[in-house]
């Protein structure tokens, strides 16, 4: 009798202590939980803050650039030794404009003319760029030869990291890009309050360069912008049609089904393949140039069309049977009812998802670099099948130039994208706020 | 006349059309005796019918026929090169001089007897008028080429006629059919589902596009190499031979390329499935609606950021800064190579944080009320309703969300075109850099090359493997994600 009831009130005495323990190690572990949940946000979180900190502040200082203002002397004896410009316009277009402005700074510098290796160094000083920059002055007002006149010039893009603080002068002098004296040279100009820093226009309208200084993104960006009118254009009409069929005419069969599932697929498909298909169709077989805007807008297009497609169904969805119904009672044609009451009601969701889309078409690379947009442009686009880049095509390329201020561009370059992506959603965001309804 | 001239005149022709038969149709309805006779359609409707009619007909023989002919040209320059030089890998090549001498033609207004006799005679004249010519073109390519323009240009002759005959057909027919109880608003939105229908089908057109050409570029592939070396080998060197050399032959195993893919994507997720799913764990449960309404924009900010700028983050920040970390750790040798799985393993985990945290986000929230709160009934802690009860009712969601992402991964090219290394080799070592199946996509196809070498045409064979394992992996996560879905429904 004992033996049976003995481990029974054992183990009713011992119940509630076992509890109590049992609680603490739970509630540890609910805070241990707890814990990871928190530590997790914040690595996403740390992440986030690094990626934008580092990107800002090895970029920022792209916006800017040294230019030097010194008197230039556009003397004939250089521009038109023989003095034929009347006759022969093309003198004026193939001057040696970089002698022009290494004298001009040489002479504010008072560098005699007759120190060679001093010259080689004033040469270095002032960018090659500056050639466009005096020779437009001149082609505008010819007369401006044989006088003196105040010209901001660009300087050297070593020089201008050397002025942004950006080289390390602890290191012997053989070994960085600047020498001793040019940074005395930059110190002296500074003092005569020569150099300035203005806002870099350059960096948003250049085309492409060998040179960092005159080397922008006006190229990517004209190229980005055809190919944003045609992914619209392209994109969002059949997208709309595709989702107004798929939503408000579909029956439920096998054909229908099968859409939906190449849609969802598309939506899931990495972005390189499309590149691949626009180089197999659209180029090989279609016979489209290469790098040329509308191959991208077109590949781009494809690669939109499952986002728009699956917003517009999600805002088609969002319009109440009772606008159906009222404007099919009142007499409205099933097509009358779709594009008279629920597209217009259907809109703002519509333009919010092609946005978006946008946005991310905006940001896309790989498929880019397969059909050509990684080229070297000089000029400007003038239509949708002339060579061009595009916007994250162009950060590429200049990641992988080697040259210090190349560095700074890419970071530049990027907080030019972020801008762009970051305007669009926040365009998204207002607009749906905006004309949100709530049924 | 270019072809966006006749396009524009179709549409203005078609834009008249409406015009004209609009008003026939007003002018008709307001003449009718109302009480005996009543109008089918708005006059509008009578309008775009007419546009419809004179444009779409126009336009699609348009194209059908302007494809035929360049079909046809294509296929005559393609037998004349052939006859010359063989069918050989250099007879694409012949072809593009061939169409370029015959655009330098045009653009020279050269025709008939005033076309030269010789290539290097049109090369010059070409280069003196800034037109450049390849070199090695041949002299029966100028002849043939005189001939393909005149050809070219009695098509377009008859191309464009008839479309314009067409289209003024197309008007006069619909304006001279306008009745008062013709059906114009029925017959209008026909063609309009038909249209609607013809874009739903364009997603269908994109997949099978992608299969065919890439399938086509593969198959050519496969006749040079044999497909046991590509799927089985273990070396990848593809060897790009000087142009016109041959005999040199590169190697191309995938195994080395899909094992450095496979295990960046493994780093990848190891990183961002606990940290995404955590987040989306205490978002859901545990956050309170004010933080987590600041919270979740932040995270999905990382979703929007180009991956190029992820790319770029990681070799000039991460790569450098692990590299000097190891360096520092391991006194003077830096373990981890600037470019290494590790780093393109750990950016890319950061960019799918985001992902993992959405798709699961939706999953949890899916699992019913009535299992959270019994539950808790039942005295169990938050993190154990959690661990014990929704996580493994939300299983298969998020098994299908895993998928999804690691599909993400697997198909990721810029970031590891940055971040990883383009040297192909088989090792363990994540702090050594491998190479993946999308980096040599992009390798093998940028810079001037031939399209017809095995060189070039394995990306596609990288490719259509890369698209039949992501379909794959979509296809099953989708099915699972919906039948889960399908069971608390």
């Amino acid at each position: 009798m004992t033996d049976a009831a003995l481990p029974h009130s054992a183990v009713e005495a011992d119940a509630p202590a076992r509890r109590d323990f049992g609680l603490k190690r739970r509630h540890a572990a609910e805070r241990r939980f707890r814990l990871y949940g928190i530590v997790a946000i914040f690595i996403g979180l740390g992440f986030l803050a690094i990626l934008l900190v580092s990107i800002v502040s090895k970029g920022y200082t792209a916006f800017v650039q040294t230019a030097i203002t010194v008197p230039v002397e556009f003397s004939a004896d250089i521009i038109d030794k023989d003095n034929e410009r009347a006759t022969n316009p093309r003198v004026l277009v193939s001057a040696n404009y970089p002698v022009v402005a290494r004298n001009a700074v040489a002479k504010a510098l008072g560098v005699s003319p007759d120190d060679k290796a001093a010259m080689r160094e004033v040469a270095k000083f002032v960018s090659d760029g500056n050639r466009a920059t005096l020779r437009q002055i001149v082609m505008e007002d010819p007369s401006v030869i044989g006088t003196t006149r105040d010209v901001t010039l660009l300087a050297a893009a070593d020089i201008d990291s050397a002025n942004k603080g950006q080289i390390d002068l602890a290191v012997p002098q053989d070994k960085r890009k600047v020498s001793d004296r040019q940074i005395a040279w930059l110190d002296q100009l500074k003092a005569e309050g020569a150099i300035s820093t203005p806002f870099n226009w350059g960096l948003l309208t250049f085309g492409a360069s060998s040179r960092p200084e005159t080397s922008g993104l006006g190229v990517a960006l004209a190229g980005s912008l055809y190919m944003m009118a045609i992914v619209l254009l392209c994109a969002l009409p059949i997208g709309v049609a595709a989702s107004i069929y798929l939503e408000e005419f579909a029956k439920k069969d096998r054909f229908t089904d099968f859409i939906e599932v190449n849609i969802n697929n598309l939506a899931a498909v990495p972005s390189i393949v499309f590149g691949l298909l626009g180089l197999a169709v659209f180029i090989n077989f279609f016979g489209l140039p290469r790098s040329a805007p509308i191959v991208g807008g077109l590949v781009l297009t494809l690669m939109t069309l499952p986002t728009i497609i699956i917003a517009t169904r999600a805002a088609l969805r969002s319009v109440p049977p009772s606008i159906r119904t009222a404007a099919l009672g009142v007499g409205a044609s099933k097509m009358q009812m779709v594009f008279d009451h629920v597209l217009p009601l259907a809109t703002p969701g519509i333009l919010t998802g092609t946005i978006i889309g946008l946005a991310r078409a905006l940001g896309e690379t790989a498929p880019l670099l397969l059909i050509g947009m990684v080229a070297f442009v000089a000029d400007a686009p003038t239509s949708p099948l002339s060579p061009a880049t595009a916007l994250p095509v162009q950060i590429y390329m200049w990641s992988n130039e080697a040259e210090r201020a190349f560095v700074e561009r890419t970071s530049g370059a990027i907080i030019v994208l972020l801008a762009f992506l970051a305007i669009m959603n926040i365009a998204a965001i207002l607009l749906r706020r905006h004309f949100e309804r709530r049924w | 006349m270019s072809a966006g001239w006749v396009v524009a005149i179709v549409l203005a022709i078609g834009a008249v059309a409406y015009f004209f038969a609009a008003q026939r149709a007003r002018t008709q309805r307001d003449g009718a005796d109302r009480r005996t006779e009543q109008a089918h359609s708005l006059p509008t409707y009578h309008g775009w019918l007419s546009f419809l009619l004179a444009t779409l007909p126009a336009l699609i023989v348009f194209l059908v026929l302007s494809s035929v002919s360049s079909g046809l040209l294509e296929n005559r320059v393609r037998t004349e090169v052939t006859s010359h030089v063989g069918d050989s890998a250099g007879s694409s090549l012949q072809i593009g001089i061939v169409h370029n001498a015959a655009n330098a033609l045009t653009r020279l207004g050269l025709s008939g007897t005033n076309v030269p006799t010789s290539y290097a005679a049109l090369r010059d004249m070409a280069s003196s008028a800034g037109i450049v010519l390849a070199q090695s073109g041949e002299d029966y390519m100028v002849p043939l080429a005189a001939s393909v323009n005149e050809d070219a240009g009695a098509h377009r002759l008859l191309i464009h006629g008839l479309t314009l005959a067409l289209a003024l057909a197309g008007a006069a027919f619909a304006y001279s059919r306008i009745r008062l109880r013709l059906r114009a608003r029925n017959e209008v939105e026909r063609i309009v589902l038909w249209s609607l229908i013809a874009a739903s089908s364009v997603a269908i057109l994109t997949t099978v596009g992608i299969v065919l050409s890439m399938l086509g570029e593969t198959m050519r592939f496969f006749s040079e190499i044999n497909p046991l070396n590509f799927f089985f080998g273990t070396v990848w060197d593809p060897r790009f031979a000087a142009a016109g050399s041959t005999g040199e032959e590169g190697q191309f195993g995938l195994i080395p390329l899909l094992s450095g893919t496979l295990y960046i994507a493994l780093v990848s997720m190891l990183f961002a499935v606990p940290v995404g799913l955590m987040a989306a764990v205490y978002m859901g449960e545990y956050a309170t609606p004010r933080i987590r309404s600041i919270v979740k924009p932040l995270l999905e900010l990382l979703a929007g950021i180009p991956t190029i700028v992820y790319g770029i983050f990681a070799v000039v920040t991460l790569g450098p800064f692990l590299r000097d970390l190891s360096a520092a750790l391991s006194g003077g040798f830096a373990f981890i190579q600037s470019q290494s799985v590790f780093t393109a393993g750990i950016v890319m985990g950061v960019m799918l944080i985001p992902v993992v945290s959405s798709l699961s986000d939706d999953v949890i929230t899916a699992v019913p009320r009535a299992m959270r709160d019994g539950s808790l009934a039942l005295g169990a802690t938050r993190s154990e309703t959690i661990r014990r009860v929704i996580l493994p009712a939300a299983l298969p969601g998020i098994v299908g969300a895993l998928l999804l992402t690691a599909s993400r991964a697997i198909g990721e090219t810029m970031i590891v075109v940055l971040a990883a290394g383009v040297a192909a080799r088989l090792t363990i070592n994540p702090f050594e850099a491998m190479t993946t199946i999308t980096v040599k996509i992009v390798n093998q196809l940028t810079g001037d090359l031939e399209f017809n070498s095995p060189q070039t045409l394995v990306a596609f064979a990288l490719g259509l493997t890369l698209f039949a394992i992501t379909l794959g992996m979509n296809v099953y996560a989708l099915y699972i994600v919906r039948k889960y879905r399908e069971q608390y429904e």
